[in-house]
């Protein structure tokens, strides 16, 4: 009878749904940006998970039901785009330059830390793309020699720690603009930190998706060069 | 009526990327073609955003509930992360810190020159 229940696909999109709500409602209830929906959600499920024995590939095939729909979602970042086009205009240099100096300061940093750490170079071109949109964060990784897996993972680390701690780290560095704030937010943390960015204000996810974007194709072009002092 | 009528839009240009990804061979994900077409198809005139808000607002709404599931997905790989997993959540964290600020900074000054130039 529960092998029957958790093998559902309603299952696991009922344990997603409950898991997220139970994050949301404690952020809520607490006001602390520790309570992170997301974050707790991922926990409570990985808990649910191991107490249950449940297999976490039963768990993942039905969270396909939903998983189909961040494309379709993020395809819609296109309309907060397109309505803020205006204020984006004007601070378009502002915004590009931003967008490059994070990149590349972030693809630096990533070279040498993983020389501090002394991993090889398989565990290095992994974490390189670790600041931009799966699909393109994991094509670069297998293309040089990384491990998909792995990439995946810390890209996925990487979103949920944008989304958990950039509005905080924004009040830090006295970031309180929506353009500089949006910048920040998609050029480090892609999906994650725009989903964070759009909740924050409209302009502020305008500007994240716009360097999502921009920062996902600049990486691209960049990984190459990276790639040669490996 | 409307939503489905909305959705059905949303879905034909996430196919269209798709698409594009299909036919272009370059590593850029369905989701950037299908953000720039929806974006030049809205700056034309050929679809309304009216036509789309109400059932994007919802979608968009709903992204940070699709990432519960690639959050559980990591026990799956624990093999793989378990090793290096101080060297992999430091680095993580750290330069996603770094390019969080400098991005940001960096806009930031970059408007500010922008504004004494206009004033003087």
């Amino acid at each position: 009878m529960a092998d029957f229940l958790t093998a559902l696909p309603l299952f696991s999109l009922a344990l997603t749904v409950c898991a997220f709500q139970v994050g949301a409602w404690l952020q809520k209830k607490t006001g602390s940006a520790l309570f992170n929906p997301i974050l707790v959600g991922g926990v409570l499920v990985i808990g649910v998970l191991l107490l249950t024995g449940i297999d976490p590939e039963v768990y993942d095939k039905g969270t396909q039901g939903i998983s189909w729909l961040l494309t379709p979602a993020t395809v819609c970042l296109a309309l907060p785009l397109y309505q803020h086009v205006k204020v984006l205009k004007k601070d378009l240099p502002a915004i590009l330059t931003g967008i490059f100096a994070g990149s590349v300061a972030g693809l630096v940093c990533i070279f040498f830390m993983c020389r501090l750490f002394s991993l090889n170079h398989e565990l290095t071109v992994s974490l390189l793309p670790k600041s931009i949109t799966t699909a393109i964060g994991t094509a670069l990784s297998a293309q040089n020699g990384g491990n998909t897996t792995l990439t995946s993972v810390v890209i996925i680390i990487t979103g949920v720690f944008g989304n958990l701690v950039g509005t905080a780290f924004s009040k830090v560095l006295k970031l309180n603009d929506p353009v500089s704030q949006g910048v920040a937010f998609g050029t480090s943390s892609h999906l994650g930190g725009t989903s964070k960015a759009t909740e924050l204000h409209p302009v502020t996810g305008a500007v994240s998706t716009l360097s999502l974007v921009v920062a996902g194709i600049l990486v691209a072009v960049l990984f190459p060069i990276a790639c040669q002092f490996l | 009526m409307k939503y489905i009528t909305q959705t059905l839009y949303i879905l034909l240009f996430t196919l269209l990327g798709e698409l594009l990804q299909a036919v272009i061979p370059l590593p850029v994900p369905s989701a950037v073609y299908g953000i720039v077409l929806l974006f030049l198809s809205l700056s034309i005139g050929l679809i309304k955003e009216e036509q789309i808000s109400d059932t994007a607002h919802f979608f968009i709404a709903l992204i940070p509930l699709l990432f519960v599931a690639p959050v559980a997905k990591i026990l799956q790989y624990w093999d793989v992360v378990a090793p290096k997993l101080v060297a992999i959540c430091v680095i993580t964290l750290v330069s996603t810190l770094l390019i969080f600020a400098v991005s940001g900074l960096v806009t930031k000054w970059c408007q500010k020159g922008k504004g004494g130039k206009d004033n003087g």
